[in-house]
């Protein structure tokens, strides 16, 4: 499962640490109130998940690996669509006052 | 333009639009925007994903087309259960199925590693990959395998379906065990077989690792269920970035480690907020001691009807209300918004007060809140806010408990002591309204009823603020 770029070693570590220092820095100044709405908005993120589903099952050479691509595909869909919906839904509710406006 | 290329492409633009709606939803203002922005990324890297079917190995060329209709079969399955069900579920029960959610992502990574351990030896014999490939995938396999028995676990004792926690003595000596035989399946599948080990041996990892889940996830008890989802959370992230590694898919390294971190800090916020370290939450005796270690409790509860105390605070000209998870299991947010606009049209000052773990998560409460319609200046964090009751001439407190519960400032012996609450005990005067005479969500006796300022309502939170609504509406109807 070679795919074209070749990120292996300490590109591997670069790239791991900087996004790792992203993720610190986005959150690190968050208010409370959005505690719920970030935790359910990450969650959705990691559901990319199901792109690594769908190569892996692609490539797959068994009956018993496309099984496991259909589960991993199916719960990484989940993953993500799921956590696109609530996500919005939680945000979407979000409203300041009209009043302060006056 | 190949393939390949376009699906790289694909990649850092979804890369780019995650890490920038993510940035957009940690402001209440953008936020709305942040979600769709991060959601185009996730469109375009799963179109860009079926590109893949041009560029697959040789070995599985044969059975492509069918590869391809079990992906597509399963990504339309698992969205359209998804969407359904996100669309429908109640704002109450949304940490639970952030939790379901995410177990699925765990359970995804932990597929991709079973299928690249199940892989079968090159028949030409050319050397596999080295050691560090499969460690990372029988890592990822393992945080991921956990990530969805454990979240599997947390869904369903919020949703109550598995009521009470396991406790038994030597506990933590078999959770230890179970651990170490899955690191020691693991390690065997690595270094000693060098990721080719039989099926059965991959099985058995998986296996132990869902249990390992589950065993370390039954013990905790529901207040403290939060973070362990938030933590689930982190441990998917990582476990999406490991995953991501052995695919050699950037998206899924760079996606994968923002979560992972961005939701250890959430973790270790939230924890914070409950006074309470996450290794301590993990291997706690929470509500352990809680029965036997109760004080004595001096004074007693002194009811008020629901229409007097609500002509109270209309004449008040403070009022800070403290919400719980209760108000919203009374369904009765609307109510509560209708009356503080009545009070607020008689001049009253009235603000809402947000314990960290009000709610079923932090920040849960405000998601309640603002789906009533309440504007978010007028709630308040519990730091922001806690030097304001001795101002306030009234504290409400709707269905919250152990948040308000002196005893975690005073009482060593209290499972919640040490806990930061919200001061309502320093307003001038609380009313409590609750359903019965019972505990909270921890099993401790509230101090703060007892108190000689405090007074409490009686009855279902939404029936009380009709009356308490009436009241003050029949009020303005005779003086005028």
């Amino acid at each position: 499962m070679e795919a074209h770029t070749v990120l292996t070693g300490f590109i591997a570590l670069y790239i791991f640490m900087l996004a790792a220092f992203t993720g610190y820095e986005i959150i690190g100044r968050v208010p409370s109130i959005l505690h719920t709405p970030l935790m359910s908005g990450s969650n959705f993120v990691h559901g990319i998940v199901v792109v690594g589903a769908i190569y892996a099952t692609l490539n797959a050479t068994t009956t018993l690996e496309q099984a496991i691509g259909f589960f991993g595909v199916l719960l990484g869909a989940g993953n993500a669509a799921g956590g696109y919906v609530v996500t919005e839904r939680m945000l979407e509710m979000f409203k300041p006052s009209d009043k302060k406006k006056g | 333009m190949s393939p390949q290329f376009i699906i790289d492409a694909s990649f850092i633009a979804a890369a780019f639009l995650f890490i920038y709606g993510l940035k957009r939803m940690s402001s209440p203002v953008t936020a709305r925007s942040g979600i769709v922005v991060a959601g185009w990324g996730m469109l375009v890297a799963v179109l860009a994903s079926f590109l893949y079917y041009f560029g697959v190995t040789e070995a599985a060329k044969p059975h492509l087309l069918g590869n391809a209709a079990v992906a597509l079969i399963a990504l339309v399955l698992g969205v359209s259960w998804a969407w359904w069900s996100g669309k429908k579920v109640a704002m109450t029960a949304m940490p639970q199925m952030v939790a379901l959610y995410n177990g699925m992502g765990g359970g995804s990574a932990a597929a991709i590693a079973a299928m690249v351990l199940l892989q079968p030896v090159p028949a030409d014999g050319a050397a596999g990959h080295g050691l560090v490939h499969y460690l990372v995938t029988v890592l990822g396999g393992l945080i991921g395998a956990v990530s969805l028995s454990g979240s599997l676990i947390a869904w369903a004792k919020l949703d109550e379906r598995i009521k009470g926690t396991w406790r038994y003595t030597g506990l933590q000596a078999v959770n230890g065990a179970v651990m170490l035989l899955t690191l020691a399946i693991g390690g065997y599948i690595v270094f000693a077989m060098h990721g080719h080990a039989p099926p059965m041996v991959v099985v058995g990892f998986f296996a132990a690792a869902l249990v390992f889940g589950v065993f370390m996830t039954m013990p905790i008890g529901g207040a403290d269920m939060p973070v362990v989802i938030s933590l689930y959370n982190a441990f998917t992230g990582l476990a999406v970035g490991a995953e991501g590694y052995v695919l050699q898919n950037p998206a899924l390294m760079i996606a994968g480690m923002v979560v992972g971190s961005a939701g250890t800090l959430l973790t270790l916020l939230m924890a914070k907020a409950m006074n309470r370290s996450v290794s301590n939450v993990i291997f706690s005796n929470f509500g352990v001691t809680g029965d036997e270690a109760q004080g004595e409790i001096k004074g007693s509860m002194k009811p008020v009807e629901a229409g007097d105390a609500g002509i109270q605070m209309r004449y008040g000209s403070k009022v800070i209300i403290a919400p719980g998870y209760g108000l919203a299991v009374a369904q009765a947010q609307h109510k509560l918004y209708e009356f503080v606009k009545l009070c607020e049209a008689q001049g009253v000052e009235v603000k809402f007060a947000i314990h960290p773990v009000a709610g079923r998560m932090p920040g849960h409460m405000n998601v309640l809140l603002a789906e009533a319609g309440v504007p978010y200046d007028i709630i308040f964090d519990m730091e922001d806010i806690n030097g304001e009751f001795k101002e306030a001439d009234f504290a409400l407190v709707i269905g919250a408990n152990d948040t308000v519960n002196p005893a975690a400032r005073t009482n060593k012996s209290s499972p919640i002591y040490g806990m930061p609450i919200l001061n309502v005990d320093q307003a001038k005067q609380a009313f409590v309204v609750k359903r019965g005479q019972g505990k909270g969500y921890s099993g401790v006796e509230n101090e703060l009823f007892f108190k000689d300022n405090t007074n409490m309502v009686y009855g279902d939170a939404q029936k009380v603020l009709v009356s308490m609504i009436q009241a003050v509406k029949s009020l303005e109807g005779g003086g005028h």
